[in-house]
């Protein structure tokens, strides 16, 4: 084993890192948004809507991120439909994330108990304000750690992302490898950034929990 | 140009799905093996050997697979192992499933009263045989949806060997694709094979879960 590229290489790692962290950044606001609105549309839309979710989470479910990835970037342009590639690996990562998150979220909508919108209703709040004031943040201490560990889980598969030519940390490791010919200490370095990240990550998901959402959050 | 019908592409990608069968399947019996004895591990009374169980589960949960597999596919070469891709693919998709099949057992031991231990050693049971008689058997029972379900992870997993170059079903799209420039056709009959090994068993571990939340 030979580490002398490494100093060389610490400016391309840092700059796939910081790209990764773009990439779930935003996959976890969007992705969170959108599985609040696809649980709360599960539960109260019209049957057509809850329908149409359902078939949405089961499709994604059922089939491998990667596919899902080059389906949207090399299959969606012959419908119009044309993304770059960091554009296609965030719509990708956010519309799997999603599939899974609305589950979670809906079981924490499910969680919070009927009396507490009966109540809100009757202090006079709107069904709207009910469902954001009340039930919402009640629903989310109860999933947060199930959705710490998705945007976790979201944040390796994200590795697969560097297929379709994203520059973020794994596509980072292929030129490196290349450059270098030291393959396996290339892809051993940045497994362990990816280790790191993914502690810190969890980390931060929970003490920022914490602050966020109160005591109780693990 | 190669000219490929429609059903052209629809018989090449069954037949590459074979392999992803058969990897799937190579995969969870290698990782059930190895799971089983990373679980002995997990829950030995000697502290040493569980937390270095812990530590293997966590290295396995928090890398990406895809480094996982470029690991297993350059690094095994350095240890003087002639590797294929089919190789780099069973022995890397094994050692993730004992991770994650290990960790998943593991709650079902958790799960048990420790009134179960505590029966068979009064029934004069040794360790060994309270595990095989006694422990095992439930802690199999009350997690098998779940297990069903990482069974459905770790399919859609073998996507990922298509990149470190094992024929299979998305490596094979791939090339159809370069072949015929019919992206969303091809992409999306590979999703709906995908599908089809997939949906069932998420039904099955559904009903199961269904059944073990009824008891």
């Amino acid at each position: 084993m030979a580490f002398a590229w490494l100093p060389g290489a610490l400016a391309d790692i840092a700059r796939g890192a910081a790209t990764t962290v773009l990439l779930i950044a935003v996959t976890t606001l969007a992705g969170t948004l959108l599985s609040i609105l696809g649980a709360a549309g599960r539960r109260n839309g019209p049957a057509l809507l809850r329908h149409a979710i359902g078939w949405y989470v089961e499709i994604i479910r059922n089939t491998p991120f990667l596919v899902q990835l080059f389906f949207i970037f090399f299959g969606l342009p012959s419908l119009g439909i044309r993304l770059d590639p960091l554009l296609a690996a965030i719509v990708a990562m956010t519309l799997n994330m999603a599939a899974y998150t609305i589950e979670i979220v809906g079981a924490g909508l499910d969680a919070v108990p009927a009396g507490q919108t009966e109540a809100a209703l009757s202090l006079g709040l709107r069904p709207r304000q009910v469902f954001i004031k009340i039930v919402l943040p009640q629903a989310l201490k109860v999933i947060y750690p199930a959705l710490t560990s998705q945007i976790v889980i979201m944040m390796l598969e994200s590795a697969v992302v560097s297929q379709i030519a994203v520059r973020e940390l794994t596509y980072e490791a292929d030129m490196l490898q290349a450059r270098t010919f030291r393959s396996f200490e290339t892809y051993l370095v940045v497994t362990i950034v990816y280790l790191a990240l993914s502690m810190a990550l969890r980390r931060l998901l929970v003490s920022g929990g914490r602050r966020v959402l109160g005591a109780g959050v693990s | 140009m190669i000219e490929f019908t429609f059903w052209d592409i629809v018989r090449n990608l069954l037949f590459a799905a074979r392999w992803t069968v058969l990897l799937s399947l190579a995969a969870f019996i290698g990782g059930g093996i190895v799971g089983l004895i990373v679980l002995f591990f997990r829950i030995a009374k000697n502290g040493w050997s569980r937390r270095i169980a812990s530590g293997y589960i966590a290295l396995f949960q928090g890398t990406p697979l895809l480094m996982q597999l470029f690991l297993m596919f350059f690094g095994l070469p350095m240890l003087g192992l002639r590797i294929e891709p089919w190789t780099a693919a069973v022995l890397g998709l094994t050692f993730f499933a004992s991770a994650y099949l290990a960790e998943i057992w593991r709650s079902g031991v958790d799960a048990l009263p420790l009134g179960q231990w505590d029966a068979g050693a009064s029934l004069g049971l040794h360790y060994l045989q309270e595990l095989r008689l006694i422990i095992l058997p439930q802690a199999f029972a009350i997690t098998r949806a779940p297990t069903v379900g990482f069974l459905v992870q770790l399919i859609k997993s073998t996507a990922l060997t298509s990149i470190i170059g094992f024929e299979e079903l998305v490596r094979t799209s791939n090339a159809i694709n370069n072949a015929t420039f019919e992206p969303f056709k091809v992409y999306g009959l590979v999703a709906l094979i995908f599908f089809a090994m997939c949906f069932p068993l998420t039904r099955y571990a559904r009903a199961l879960e269904r059944r073990a939340s009824a008891r």
